[in-house]
């Protein structure tokens, strides 16, 4: 008799565990998936959880500047419908979703998704359905350059190498013979960043004297930055994601060790120094430079700025309480004003192929949220929407951007 | 008596009824889903008889899962061998490094154990990492699309195919598991978690069983990192996280250790979790994992599976009563 039980709950349970999860879905009526006379959805992914949850900031800014423009009354009349989701910076995780975004949800593209393991994890299903994958938040350079094999990605922000790039050839100007010590990542990220340094330094790349990495789930970089400093080096990249960034930084300082620091893009907003500059002083984070394609909400140059004020007023209404002076809410914005452009120039009845077509035909001078001067711009031939940057640096209360805007990708 | 026979298949034949017509009525994407249900069913399984029978801890065994993972995408992109091959080929991978794991954990014992394998799965993605020219570094490795064989071509998706695949491997594994240890093999390791003293005066030997269930163990969990690589079609470090081996065992304890339907249930804890979870809460999904766990440890120690048998078995006995009455 207690068999009979036992395989009866079984049963049971089953059959619940199998409903969850599990619905029939009507097919989308329109011709062309996720778009109706009076909506337009898109489908996104960051991670809200795990390791690298402070990039979902990005997303939440994105929303937010779709929100403000589907008061504004959308585009060509249609709202736009973000349904960004969280795949913890984890590709199985990030496939299973996109495959439900795309048939259950029926989005008419993915946008911003985030993480080159992700991105890279959905890529070949996205380009082998023909389904738009816009603007993906990584630096790595193969969204632009493999572009013959997945003609439906297409990157955004500034690839890491061609950041890389200008710190080498700014060094090199300022001191012929640097020593050079570089903390970095150990994944693609990293790898990508050294890259771009070694090409950079062409001949000078044995300047290189010791290289430290770290892994994600380290719990601090101290003891990479002591064996940096005892190499004798006089500058030293940190190419690390912001929390490491500023561990890194504080641990330099507390260990009395200064170097000229060039510090990524990645961990350079406001938000991080400032916590940095409360654990270490002054000396932890003054003189560290980095490049900038966003304007940085914490700037105060940038207090009488239309963009900007747009941007206090977008987070005031739809994120309050949200910390202003965090870049990544900048960055989502922008790149969001970039998705709304394509849209736009679309068409009335926008299909994915035009829509892929305006996002390889950008011209886009007058995003309020990226640095007066750069143009977001690309062509069939060249995919990397966004290759102007500026230097930077902080001076332990506020980045002050030197020198002119310099397009990475002139090699 | 002769009729319990039959009841008692007839709950696994109702279930695998189910899972035939599933995918007839349901999206292409849902069948994918629960193919992941099924490689994480697998996995569990694995646990299962490791802890659940042979009462050995391992919280590394997501880098088992790497194991079967990275045998179907270095061999298929190395020397284009097709999944039919790689995928026992993956298991056998599994099994043999889950040896190598048995003999350490001879001398581990309770949290020791626990510890070694803790440490394993927070190696396992800088180890990925180190052999670069092998493993594509932290870029990973693209795996070539499942194709549909010809028989099934235009009949089924290839989401479809892996999903019957998976389900049938699954079914084929559960029961293998089932006889297996409610034989001679099963008791020997029951005897030796409960008391090995006791156990090895009855001439059972601990080093060959204990490993026994560890390289068993850890087959399974190859086999399911075979299928999870398949499924995503891309295998990278990062996949193969602590996260991946902590919700393996979260699954476990949540479904509950030591029964094959618990084994089942934490497969669709595994795939379904995160996604209720991030409904909740979309920031702390591992603190409700470490809520829940206290949680079942406290009231539920035997997990879902257990807390439902035993609740349809108190209502049997009810009804028994009543009837015995009448």
């Amino acid at each position: 008799m207690h068999v009979r039980n036992r395989s009866l709950a079984a049963t049971l349970a089953a059959c619940f565990a199998l409903s969850i999860g599990i619905g029939i879905h009507a097919p989308a009526l329109a011709d062309e998936p996720g778009v109706s006379a009076t909506e337009i959805l898109l489908g996104g992914l960051h991670p809200y959880s795990g390791p690298a949850s402070a990039y979902a900031a990005i997303g939440k800014g994105a929303l937010a500047y779709f929100s403000y423009v589907n008061d504004k009354g959308g585009v060509h009349g249609r709202k736009i419908t973000y349904k960004d989701l969280d795949d913890a910076y984890s590709p199985p995780q990030a496939i299973q979703l996109t495959k439900q975004l795309v048939e259950q949800d029926h989005v008419f593209a993915m946008f911003d998704t985030l993480g080159t393991p992700s991105c890279s994890a959905i890529r070949p299903y996205l380009n082998d359905n023909g389904v738009p994958q816009l603007f993906v938040a990584t630096g790595a350079s193969t969204w632009g350059s493999d572009s013959a094999k997945y003609p439906w990605t297409i990157g955004w922000q500034p690839d890491y190498q061609s950041e890389a790039i200008v710190y080498a050839h700014y060094l090199l100007k300022e001191d012929s013979n640097p020593k050079i010590a570089v903390l970095y990542q150990n994944d693609d990220y990293g790898d990508d960043y050294m890259a771009g340094l070694k090409f950079g330094l062409g001949a000078k790349a044995s300047a290189i004297i010791k290289t430290a990495a770290y892994e994600v789930t380290d719990p601090s970089v101290s003891s990479q930055i002591a064996a940096l400093k005892s190499s004798g080096a006089d500058t030293l990249f940190i190419f690390a994601t912001p929390k490491f960034s500023i561990q890194a930084l504080v641990a330099a300082a507390q260990q009395s060790w200064h170097a000229r620091i060039f510090l990524n893009s990645v961990s350079a907003s406001q938000t991080i120094l400032g916590a940095a500059t409360k654990a270490g002083g002054v000396d932890a984070t003054k003189g560290v430079i980095s490049t900038q394609y966003l304007k940085d909400p914490s700037e105060p140059k940038w207090d009488g700025d239309s963009g900007m004020k747009l941007y206090r007023e977008i987070m005031a209404k739809y994120l309050p309480g949200a910390d202003t002076n965090n870049g990544f809410f900048t960055y989502g914005m922008a790149v969001a004003y970039t998705m709304v452009d394509t849209l736009e120039h679309a068409g009335k009845n926008p299909t994915r192929k035009t829509l892929m077509d305006a996002a390889i035909h950008l011209s886009e001078r007058d995003n309020p949220f990226v640095l007066p001067g750069i143009i977001v711009h690309t062509t069939p031939k060249d995919r990397f929407p966004i290759d102007q940057q500026q230097l930077a640096r902080y001076d332990g209360a506020r980045f002050s951007s030197f020198g002119s805007l310099i397009s990475g990708r002139g090699r | 008596m002769k009729g319990e026979g039959l009841r008692k298949y007839a709950g696994v034949v109702l279930i695998a009824l189910i899972l035939a017509l599933l995918p007839r009525f349901v999206p292409s994407y849902a069948a994918f889903e629960l193919t992941f249900v099924g490689a994480y069913a697998i996995g569990i399984l694995g646990l299962s008889i490791l802890t659940g029978a042979s009462g050995q801890i391992s919280l590394g065994h997501g880098a088992l899962f790497a194991i079967g993972g990275y045998t179907v995408a270095i061999l298929g992109q190395k020397l284009g061998v097709p999944y039919w091959v790689s995928l026992p080929l993956a298991t056998i991978a599994g099994g043999i490094v889950g040896l190598g794991l048995g003999l350490v954990a001879l001398r581990l014992e309770g949290i020791y154990l626990a510890l070694a394998t803790f440490a394993l799965a927070v190696a396992t993605p800088s180890t990925l990492k180190h052999f670069r020219s092998l493993t594509g570094g932290s870029q990973g490795i693209v795996l070539a699309p499942l194709a549909v064989p010809g028989p099934f071509h235009g009949l089924l998706t290839s989401e479809q195919w892996l999903y019957y695949v998976t389900w049938v491997l699954a079914g084929a594994l559960f029961f293998a598991t089932s006889v297996a240890l409610s034989g001679r093999l099963g008791r020997s390791l029951r005897a030796l978690r409960d008391n090995e003293v006791a156990a090895v005066s009855f001439g059972i030997n601990p080093q060959r069983y204990k490993t026994l269930a560890f390289a068993w163990s850890a087959a399974y969990a190859g086999l399911a990192g075979a299928i999870v690589a398949i499924a995503t079609a891309f295998v990278s470090p990062d996949t193969y996280s602590v996260a991946l081996s902590l919700s393996l065992v979260t699954g476990a304890v949540l479904g509950g250790l030591g029964t094959l339907w618990g084994a089942l249930l934490g497969g669709v804890i595994v795939e379904f979790l995160p996604l209720l979870v991030q409904k909740v809460n979309p920031a702390a999904p591992s603190v409700v994992y470490g809520v829940a766990l206290i949680l079942f440890m406290i009231f539920l120690p035997g997990g879902i599976g257990r807390a439902i048998q035993s609740g349809l078995n108190s209502l049997r006995l009810r009804r028994e009563t009543n009837h015995a009455r009448t």
